[in-house]
This record gives structure tokens, sequence and C-alpha cells, in this order.
């Protein structure tokens, strides 16, 4: 293995950005603000950009820690880094958090300068589209005219596809990772439980429980415990928790018994308090409506007819959310399209959440497909 | 680009050059079991092909990664359904051919996926493996180099069977090439004394 280590120390930056927002449900926003993260250095001829896309519940904090908290570890730091595959030595990353997310970026828990009150509620529903706009956005601020690539992971790749199609002279490379070309009825049942049991919390309040400096931690807390199974596979889950007991017997009783209950109820409590409930609405949203095909009478191979990209696309073997069968789709309307593109599915048990691990075949993988791209 | 410069890759295989020989420049060509992609960036280097490879080993799509080659990680066995009809110049099997399950199978995707197939395979009809198989053993040649019970092999044919099953899948046969093991041209008595047989062929519509 070659030399990797994490990029360190990093520290988030923010941009105005002052240009009204034309969003596609037919709503504006006046302004704005991103909060990113940048690792490496930008080149002269300022080429060696790469935008990384996040997932639902991802944020721009993708590499390094932040000075007061070791364990702050962004969420790709596998991935991002010097001598990692996605190589800081090389390339100038940057990490962005969504409009409409809670980590900084303007969102439903930002004040809203024409009601000087949180937005709630009333944050308009943003979309893939929207998000690549705001993006572009970001890249001209950086005075950067075209990345090297442009990769995510889940939803992030959908982000990195819609790119390649709104801006196609300004990626050279998408990769594609985990990802579908849109929901299928499955997926979006899985979303509307997981709304459903937020906005049915008492402590919702319609969205405007800032005012009312509560959460709606319960509701919150379902949608992530949901939402979690789906990531997972059910052999990931058999190997590590199984019918596995805390205390050894069984109690005859509902309390948390099996050790996958304990693992879920964790993993919710944490999400409940470090996650916007809005954000999450909205954030399941943009995946329910993300459909490039639609606009062509469901032709992918249309849709992506713009396209000029290279593309590498990515699927795992236990990925039942977003199986590689989905990836395949999108590789056939690529390829109907006469474009570069290389796909690989990688064995592995993690379910979607394989897109986040260090399966070595993955990472090598990756790793040797940047290495490949000229700057 | 018609500079063509020949990488060192065709010093190590020389077959390599029999089918670049068929290959008009800048075609779209589909290399199905691509290996490492050798092949196929021999040919984007010769003849500024543009194209895919099919690989279902992991170390082969890595390989294919590190040679900049487009690749497509997928079983030939579940066919080619990623791919429509007519949609390349040239379909490839190169030395595949004997490790594939579904014989008839892939070579009627061949037909309908590209408007040529080429398909090189090694001669079991080739001397040495007879004089082996005379002797009482299976034979380990220098394009057959496994052992009977580890080998991929499962399909192997002679240069005459391979033409009966073109006859049966309805595929006219274009154009035939066959090597030593010197990788020289045979002419004379080629089930016999050829190595390594390549076939260019269509559909017969």
């Amino acid at each position: 293995m070659q030399d990797s280590k994490s990029v360190g120390v990093v520290i988030p930056q923010f941009v105005q950005i002052d240009k009204p927002l034309q969003l596609k449900s037919g709503l504006s926003l006046d302004s704005y603000h991103l909060v990113y993260e940048t690792y490496g250095q930008l080149n002269a001829a300022r080429s060696n950009a790469v935008l990384i896309c996040h997932a639902l519940s991802g944020n721009h904090h993708v590499a390094g820690v932040y000075a007061e908290n070791e364990k702050s570890i962004g969420w790709w730091d596998n991935m991002v880094g010097p001598g990692r595959p996605i190589d800081t030595n090389r390339f100038f990353v940057i990490g962005v958090n969504n409009l409409g997310g809670c980590h900084g970026s303007t969102g439903p828990a930002s004040i809203d300068p024409r009601t000087g009150k949180h937005y709630g509620a009333g944050f308009p529903v943003v979309t893939v589209e929207d998000w690549v706009e705001t993006q572009a956005q970001l890249a001209e601020h950086l005075r950067i005219e075209q990345f090297s690539a442009v990769v995510g992971g889940s939803l992030g790749g959908m982000q990195a596809m819609q790119w390649t199609l709104d801006n196609p002279e300004k990626v050279r490379h998408a990769l594609v990772i985990a990802a579908a070309p849109k929901l299928t009825a499955q997926n979006i049942a899985f979303n509307d439980v997981a709304r459903q049991a937020i906005m049915t919390d008492q402590e919702f309040y319609g969205g405007n429980f800032y005012a009312y400096d509560t959460l709606p931690r319960r509701g919150l807390r379902l949608a992530r415990m949901l939402g979690h199974i789906t990531y997972l596979s059910d052999d990931s889950m058999a190997a590590k928790f199984g019918r596995s007991l805390r205390n050894g017997e069984l109690s005859f009783g509902f309390d948390v018994e099996f050790e996958i209950e304990s693992y879920l109820r964790y993993q919710g409590d944490k999400f409940a308090d470090l996650f916007d409930a809005n954000s999450y609405l909205l954030m399941t949203k943009a995946l329910d409506y993300f459909d490039p095909a639609a606009a062509y009478n469901g032709d992918l191979s249309a849709a992506f007819r713009v396209a000029k990209a290279n593309f590498l696309v990515i699927s795992f073997t236990s990925d039942w959310r977003f199986s590689p069968e989905r990836s395949r789709e999108i590789v056939k309307a690529l390829l109907n399209n006469e474009l570069n593109v290389s796909y690989a599915e990688i064995t592995s048990s993690y379910g979607h959440d394989s897109f986040l691990m260090t399966t070595p075949c993955y990472h090598q993988l990756v790793r040797a497909y940047m290495d490949n791209i000229s700057i | 680009m018609t500079d063509i410069t020949v990488p060192s890759t065709i010093a190590l295989r020389p077959d390599f050059a029999v089918i670049a020989e068929w290959i008009n420049p800048g075609a779209k060509i589909l290399d199905l079991g691509c290996g490492d992609g050798s092949l196929l960036r021999y040919l984007r280097d010769t003849r500024d092909v543009f194209g895919y490879g099919v690989e279902i080993d992991d170390d082969n799509l890595l390989g294919c990664f590190r040679n900049g080659i487009n690749v497509i990680h997928n079983d030939l066995e579940a066919g080619l359904s990623s791919f429509a009809s007519d949609s390349f110049d040239y379909v490839i099997l190169s030395q595949t051919l004997q490790a594939v399950r579904h014989t008839e199978g892939i070579i009627q995707e061949i037909l309908r996926v590209g408007k040529e197939g080429i398909i090189s395979f090694p001669n079991f009809g080739y001397w040495k493996n007879r004089m082996q198989v005379i002797s009482g053993h299976m034979p380990v040649s220098e394009t057959l180099p496994y052992n009977w019970y580890d080998t991929p092999n499962i399909h192997l044919c002679t240069l005459d069977d391979f033409e009966a099953l073109c006859q049966q899948c309805n595929a006219r046969i274009l154009e035939r090439s066959v090597m030593s093991n010197h990788y020289r041209p045979v002419n004379f008595l080629p089930n016999l004394r050829g190595m390594l047989a390549f076939y260019r062929f269509e559909s017969r519509g």
C-alpha cells in the first residue's frame, strides 16, 4: 500500500452568494451562503479541482479533523487525503454542504432575511439541479472553470451525474458511486415513512419547532433507524449482530433486548441531536424528485445526450437500496451515447454503506482511475 | 493518425498484430474478456480505435484502469444486454472462446452487437496437442499452458470444429489467419500445423 494519511486539521470556509437563485420549484432565494472545505492546493492552471458531493446525511466536512475535536473526522477521510485514492497531493478537493442542509449552509434552521425568523417549514424544496447550480456558483467564486472530477456516492452520485448534464463543459470526469438514475417506488416509500415519522412527531410543530425551543427528536430518530436498515445488508447485520442479546437471555418485555435494537436506537439518538428535521425532509425530497430521464419520456440515453464527461460508475453487490442493476441502467445510457465509461461492481457485504468503506479493490480502482486523470 | 507507432507490447503478443491488421483505423470496438486491456490499448495506440472492454476479473479490471481503457465489469455468460444491436464495428473475443460456457450464445451476441466479429483461439488440432493425446495425456502447450485439472478451458476446438459452428450460427467467415508456434502464418495443413487461429466473420443476415 502507498503511504497515505489524513489531511490533518481543516477549517470550514463560507461564501455569501447574492445572485438570486431560481429554484426548480418556481420559488427563488435572493441570497444564500454555503459552507465548504478545501484540501490540497489549486494549481496555477486551476485545472486540478475535484468536487465531492455529499449524500443524504453528509456535509462539507469530507476529510481531516477540526482542531477543537479530534474525533471530528471527515466522512470520507479514508478516500480523500495525501496519498489516498483521491490524492490531495495532486488534486484540490472541495467539500460543500448543500443548500437546505444543517451544517452551515443556508437551510431551514437559518434566519429568513425577509421575515427575521427561521425559514423552518417555509424553506423551499430544493432539487439536485438546484444544488448543482449552487455548487457552480461556488466554483465561480473559487474561479474554477472546469472540474477535473465531480465525485459522489448515493445522492452525491446523482449530483455528479447532474453536473454532466447541466454543465457538460465544466466537468471532465464524473465518479458516480452507489447511485441510481431515479428512485423506485420502494425507495420513495421508505423516504415517505421517514418523513411521516418526523412530521407526525408532536414536537415538529409543522416544521417550526425552533420557535418552541424543541426538536422532533422521536420522529428523526425513527427516520434514521429506518434509513439505517436500508443502508446495511441482511448479511452484514447478521454478521455484526445476529440474534445476540444484550443481557444474554430473553426478558419477555419490550425494552431493548437484541443487540441490533440497541445499535439502531443508539444511531437514531445520535442523529436526532445532530441533524435538522426539516433538512432531512428536504434531502429525502431531493432524492425522490431526481429523474433526469423524466424530461425525455423516461429515455435516460436521451437525457445523457448533452453529456461530455468521462464516467466511472461503481456499484456494490450487497447494495439493495441502489442495487448494481440501477448502476447498469446508467452505464447503458452512457454506452448508448458513446461516452467514455468504466463500470465496476465491487463485491462487498456492507450494503449501500459500502461506498464509505475501505474495501481494497474499491479503493484501488478509484485510485487507478484518479491517477489517470491528467491535470 | 497516420503515423503508426508500435509499442513494445507487440513483441510479447504477436497475436495482437494479426487482429490489428483487420481493424479499420478509427473503428469502434468491443473486446470481450479483455484481460488487462492490453489489446485495446494496443489498438488505440496503433489504430486510433474507440472502445470498451468487458471483463469479469477484479485484478484484470484494475489492469484496465491502469491502462486507461474503458472497461465494463460484466459476466460474458450473462449476455451483452448493456450493448445495443449493431453498435460496434468489431466485437473481439481474443483467446477467450475456449473458456466460455455458452459458446453458441456468445457467438450470437457477437453477431448481434457487432457489424463484424473477430475470434481467436488455440487450435486443439495443433500437432503438438495431438501427439500428447496419442501418447495418452491431455495436452499442455504454449497456448494451453494448464493441467487438465486446473484449466479454465472447457470448450476446446479445432479449426474445422469452429468453422462448422460458424455455419450452424449463420456466421459468414470473411477472413482466416493461422499462426505457427513461431507466430508465422500457416497456409499448408493449418488444422494440423496451426497453433493459433483467427477468424473475422459477419452475420449471414
